[in-house]
């Protein structure tokens, strides 16, 4: 029978991500499969997903120094957080929606979990926001810069600065949740969960500063592009 | 293709719920759309069968008619239901590592040789401590014949397809009660697929 599938995508690259266990990050331990994966054949279960449905309900929420609806101001140091997203073959994804959740400038989230690290909350600040990429991919965020915050993974851990970052992508497979760190953070080299990833490909998660972000008066700039995985490249071409 | 390797995966942490799985994002199909009524409920376990307090469970599936609300499904034949996108997303209990979804059962969707499938569910699990998320499928109990043909099933191991299939819970009715538990280790371990 014909083959239903309308785009077939590439293999995972798994040697770019982080292994599921890390015990430098304790918790992967017993949070870890210890089996193989089981490989099968992609079906339209696979290469459909909710991405494109899920951008389409969804609203625009990208400036989170204000969208906490209380008429003022999130207190820190603001800026703009924007870059593009793209598939592995560099095309761009547009209509691609971005969630992101954050800490306040003080290291503090706003959430119900207890933590010991006194960190005052903002109540001018959820930390929270959304984002639908344009057609030339491009995301842009009006938010604070996020402060490091301690936690209990080792003797006096500290997580570096950082925004959560989520994308459904054009298929099941794209799902992407992931982490913006800051260009020169010193906890970077320090920071198990970002030493999880490969050597080789733990960079891909550092904004860099960018001066034509930069808006005078108004904000400092970071540029961060995301690159999701894509379909495969063009098709084995027969031999003539 | 070196510059444009994907950008590797982090953990979701402790705080996802502030922006990924919160209230009402578990009912997926609003009154009125049609299909059987199921409720499909679980708990996610570790390496010690102790239950996480903090993952996230996305579930993406067809609607009644076997239709996923997505471009690359062609068959204009058949219809997609308003009020049905078909993706949920739970987090689990802090104080139990339960969760749950209320939605209707998938109708067949096509394989790779454009044979239908048994129904099924596509999941995705990620949660603290967890740096790269888990794919997984729900298949249903009651699909015995389906679940013997599905050309997926038939690539995963016999001895522990079961770790796949939501167990009804024959007392049920409308909705129609499915046992789905996530297991990281040990003898029970969920299949988790690659693809």
């Amino acid at each position: 029978m014909t083959d239903p599938i309308v785009t077939h995508y590439g293999p995972k690259a798994y040697d770019d991500h982080p292994p599921f266990r890390y015990p430098d990050y304790k918790s992967t331990v017993k949070r870890s499969p210890e089996m193989d994966m089981v490989h099968i054949v992609q079906t339209l279960s696979e290469t459909s997903g909710p991405g494109p449905a899920w951008a389409e309900v969804a609203e625009e929420d990208a400036d989170l120094t204000t969208n906490a609806g209380t008429g003022g101001e999130a207190i820190g140091e603001r800026i703009i957080v924007t870059g593009r997203v793209l598939d592995e073959n560099g095309e761009p994804l547009p209509g691609t929606l971005l969630e992101i959740w954050q800490a306040n400038a003080c290291g503090g989230y706003s959430h119900w979990r207890e933590t010991a690290f006194p960190a005052p909350l903002d109540p001018n600040f959820l930390g929270v926001g959304q984002c639908i990429t344009d057609e030339e991919g491009v995301y842009r965020f009006t938010t604070i810069k996020p402060g490091p915050y301690p936690w209990g993974n080792h003797p006096n851990a500290w997580r570096p600065a950082h925004i959560h970052f989520s994308l459904m992508g054009p298929a099941w497979g794209s799902r992407l949740v992931t982490q913006l760190y800051f260009q020169g953070d010193p906890l970077l080299p320090l920071d198990p969960i970002y030493n999880g990833v490969p050597a080789h490909s733990r960079e891909r998660l550092i904004a860099a500063y960018d001066h034509d972000v930069t808006v005078e008066n108004w904000a400092l700039g970071w540029r961060w592009d995301i690159v999701l995985r894509g379909s495969a490249a063009t098709p084995f071409e027969e031999d003539h | 293709m070196a510059e444009h390797g994907e950008t590797p995966s982090q953990t979701v942490g402790p705080y996802f719920s502030m922006r990924l799985g919160g209230a009402g994002q578990n009912v997926l199909a609003e009154a009125g759309v049609p299909g059987e009524r199921i409720r499909i409920e679980g708990t996610v376990l570790d390496g010690d069968g102790v239950h996480i307090e903090d993952a996230l469970i996305e579930i993406w599936q067809a609607n009644a008619g076997g239709r996923y609300r997505h471009p690359d499904d062609i068959r204009g034949e058949i219809a997609l239901d308003d009020g049905f996108v078909g993706f949920g997303r739970a987090e689990t209990e802090f104080a139990t590592g339960g969760y749950w979804f209320e939605t209707i059962k998938p109708g067949p969707v096509p394989d790779a040789e454009g044979e239908f499938q048994a129904p099924h569910i596509n999941v995705v699990v990620q949660a603290r401590g967890m740096l790269t998320p888990v794919f997984t499928r729900i298949y249903f109990s009651d699909e015995d014949e389906a679940n013997r043909q599905d050309q997926v099933l038939n690539q995963v191991p016999r001895e522990r397809r079961h770790t796949l299939v939501a167990r009804l819970d024959e007392a049920s009715r409308d909705p129609s009660v499915y046992r789905f538990d996530v297991v990281f280790q040990g003898g029970g371990e969920t299949v988790f697929f690659d693809f």
